[in-house]
């Protein structure tokens, strides 16, 4: 494979395509499959095979639209996308190619949630077929891979990635130029490159997304990090849940190494690469690096203390690079565009787009990708449409168990790494869960917190006696049987834990309680005082939730 | 000179018994190279063949990879994944991520719990049913969200699970 030769493959693809007077894309990714939307893929082919259109009309089955509650999504090449698509309707959305919309099953483009975004990691979402890597080569795919293989040296791609102020999608926010630099200093045997896909966090899904929906973009990503710090292995750890991701993975891994994008001497150079999948299990403290490690050895997920640092001595001892999926999948854009178009977005210390998993008592859930720097309000009440059924705004959890519940007074915050970590909350890997004032955001917190007990691997006493006790006493709390005193218990707790844990699950199992206790004081006043929670959720047999 | 580690004598364990599938679990070791740090990748084989993880299976895989018994106990307790115990004919795994949480995840448990009289983790006294829950299945834009065996259900409500459990156990087969 040589530049020349992808270009003939995308060439090929395009003059393919171009033959087609009409495409019909379906989305196939895991939101709109459970909705039965293979069932329409299939009508729809069963009905231009009937019609013999073969010819002139063809269906695709392209990863997530975005818009996750509406689906099963179709859209068609003029434009024109159609929600909530039964496989009874296959000959009407075929009938209507050429003229304007069918109304009944109409989804309107024109409206924030679509416009208001920027996207950079979905921006084949959608539009390609996952399990086609001719699609995405036609899209540009695998050209940042040839360019850093035949025109820049690792140094000049770690130079690229740090000017394009990319910081790590997981969670934390550590500048990946700066993490590929140490990695490619490290002296080894070996280098390694991990692919950290373990979404745990419950409420995100943007990694299993994008796996979904446009899986070489990801491999792309590795190949250059591989490249820029001198790896020649390669894991992706990926949860056991996604069996849909794992399917297009193997898929992709497959068509990349035949096409010898993956392997020995790529492209004729003295680069090699291969990449491997491991099965995650069910661990949430999986998505710790050093308990990643361990789990990719073979071992129980518990982390151990840094440093050393992955960085110096990761899997198998040896130094690895370990990033997230959206980490990787920005980087092909990156290197294609430059680093200082990528600098051009965002805010003065967050550069370039997030995706977010909007869901909850919001009107619009699904996947969203926003420049960094826009508001919290926009997203929820612009992008997301507002509350549902006239209810009132209460507080959008972000970054999962590790994160903190921001009340209405954030609303008005430029959305950044900094900005959340001081609002009480993180970043974290991108999950958004709007809550409105039928949830109580002390049983909220209980829910997190029974989280971190369960998922606590036990190794360090702070965080697995900690997140047990903190447990109890929410639980009182909820159930009108703690005392004032508890809360004062309940925040030395938060403070023991923050500073003793071994691992970050730990170190932030206590934000959700800090969050809410700063801002709906009132709120555990009430269970503690009144015995009365103003959700009503709770009570002596309460099961919380929502009213 | 002394000898190579590799050449300490090894025998490797027969499979419990006759079953062909075990053939399944071979493949997977020896493409780890029969290392101990495929441990992992082979209980998830043992799983997805058999459907959980029994004794015989754990002392097989800990034998032939050559990690002690506790170790591949502790590996199999340690994940939520795996399962030491038989599932029912169907299962029912309920998402209790944040988002189905918030939308009545807790209130179809209770639901299901009483008709079917069992817990968490449990499987019904006639065998049809296992009921379980899962972290977060990513199906947060359908919240509340059930996997009927491998279908994913979204919005859900306690009335339209009740109705599919029925229909489960009424079945006969």
């Amino acid at each position: 494979m040589n530049p020349e030769e992808l270009d003939q493959i995308a060439e090929t693809q395009r003059e393919a395509e171009s033959h087609f007077a009409h495409k019909v894309n379906v989305c196939v990714a895991a939101g709109c499959v459970s909705c039965q939307s293979q069932g329409v893929k299939d009508a729809l082919d069963k009905e231009i095979a009937a019609r013999g259109w073969k010819e002139r009309c063809k269906t695709k089955g392209v990863g997530c639209m975005g818009l996750c509650a509406e689906g099963p999504l179709v859209s068609t090449d003029n434009g024109t996308l159609y929600q909530h698509v039964a496989a009874s309707d296959a000959g009407e959305i075929l009938d209507n190619l050429d003229g304007p919309p069918i109304q009944r099953l109409h989804c309107r483009t024109d409206i924030p949630f679509f416009q208001r975004q920027k996207k950079i990691v979905l921006e084949n979402s959608g539009i390609i077929e996952a399990e086609r890597i001719e699609d995405y080569v036609a899209a540009s795919g695998y050209t940042s891979l040839m360019k850093v293989l035949t025109e820049m040296s690792p140094a000049d791609v770690i130079q690229e990635i740090t000017r394009s102020g990319l910081r790590g999608r997981g969670g934390a926010g550590y500048p990946t130029g700066l993490k590929w630099s140490t990695v490619s200093k490290a002296v080894g045997k070996q280098k390694y490159v991990i692919c950290n896909a373990d979404e745990g966090d419950p409420g995100a899904f943007m990694d299993r997304s994008v796996l979904e929906s446009d899986p070489h973009r990801v491999l792309e990503g590795m190949l250059i990090a591989a490249y820029a710090v001198g790896a020649s292995e390669g894991y992706i750890y990926v949860r056991a849940e996604y069996p849909l991701a794992i399917q297009r993975l193997r898929t992709a891994i497959r068509q990349a190494e035949r096409l010898g994008l993956i392997g020995s001497s790529i492209c004729g150079t003295r680069f090699n690469f291969h990449i491997d999948l491991r099965l995650g299990a069910g661990a949430f403290v999986c998505g710790e690096e050093t308990a990643l490690i361990a789990s990719v050895e073979g071992k129980r997920g518990t982390p151990r203390p840094r440093p050393p640092y992955p960085a110096q001595e990761g899997l198998f001892g040896e130094p690895t690079l370990i990033n997230n999926v959206e980490t990787y999948a920005n980087v092909p854009a990156i290197i294609r565009n430059g680093g200082a178009w990528y600098a051009q977005i965002g805010t003065e210390k967050s550069k370039g787009t997030k995706v977010f998993a909007l869901a909850g008592r919001v009107q619009n859930t699904g996947l969203v990708e926003v420049p960094m720097g826009i508001t919290l309000r926009a997203i929820v009440f612009e992008i997301g449409g507002g509350i549902p059924e006239g209810r009132k705004f209460k507080a959008v959890q972000t970054g999962g168990p590790s994160g903190g519940c921001l009340p209405e007074e954030c609303l008005d915050m430029p959305v950044d790494y900094e900005n959340l970590a001081k609002a009480g909350s993180i970043m974290g890997s991108g999950g958004m869960i709007v809550m409105d004032e039928s949830s109580c955001m002390v049983d909220v917190a209980k829910f997190f917190m029974d989280f971190c007990m369960s998922e606590s691997c036990g190794k360090c006493v702070p965080c697995r006696v900690g997140t047990y006790q903190m447990h109890r006493l929410l639980d009182n709390v909820t159930k009108f049987r703690a005392a004032p005193e508890d809360l004062t218990t309940l925040s030395g707790l938060c403070e023991l834990l923050k500073a003793t844990s071994l691992c970050g699950l730990g170190q932030s199992a206590p934000n959700p309680v800090v969050s809410t206790m700063r801002s709906f004081g009132n709120e555990y006043k009430s269970h503690i005082e009144e015995h009365r929670c103003p959700a009503g959720v709770c009570g002596a047999g309460h099961s919380g939730g929502a009213r | 000179m002394a000898a190579p580690a590799t050449a300490i004598d090894f025998t490797r364990p027969t499979a419990p018994n006759q079953d062909k599938r075990w053939k399944l679990v071979d493949a997977t070791m020896r493409r780890l190279g029969q290392h101990p740090r495929g441990l992992i990748e082979t209980l998830h084989t043992v799983q997805e063949t058999f459907g959980y993880l029994d004794n015989d299976a754990l002392k097989y895989v800990a034998a032939s990879l050559r990690v002690p018994l506790s170790r591949a106990y502790g590996v199999a307790t340690f994940y939520h994944f795996f399962s030491l115990k038989p599932a029912g004919e169907h299962t029912c795994v309920v998402c209790m991520g944040t988002a189905c949480y918030i939308k009545g995840a807790p209130q179809l448990l209770d639901a299901v719990q009483n008709d079917l009289g069992v817990e968490v983790g449990e499987t019904t006294a006639d065998g049809k049913v296992s009921l379980l829950t899962a972290r977060c299945l990513g199906s947060c834009g359908l919240a509340p969200a059930v996997v009927y065996d491998r279908d994913v259900a979204g919005k859900v409500s306690p009335q339209l699970m009740r109705e599919r459990l029925a229909q489960w156990r009424a079945h006969e087969s």
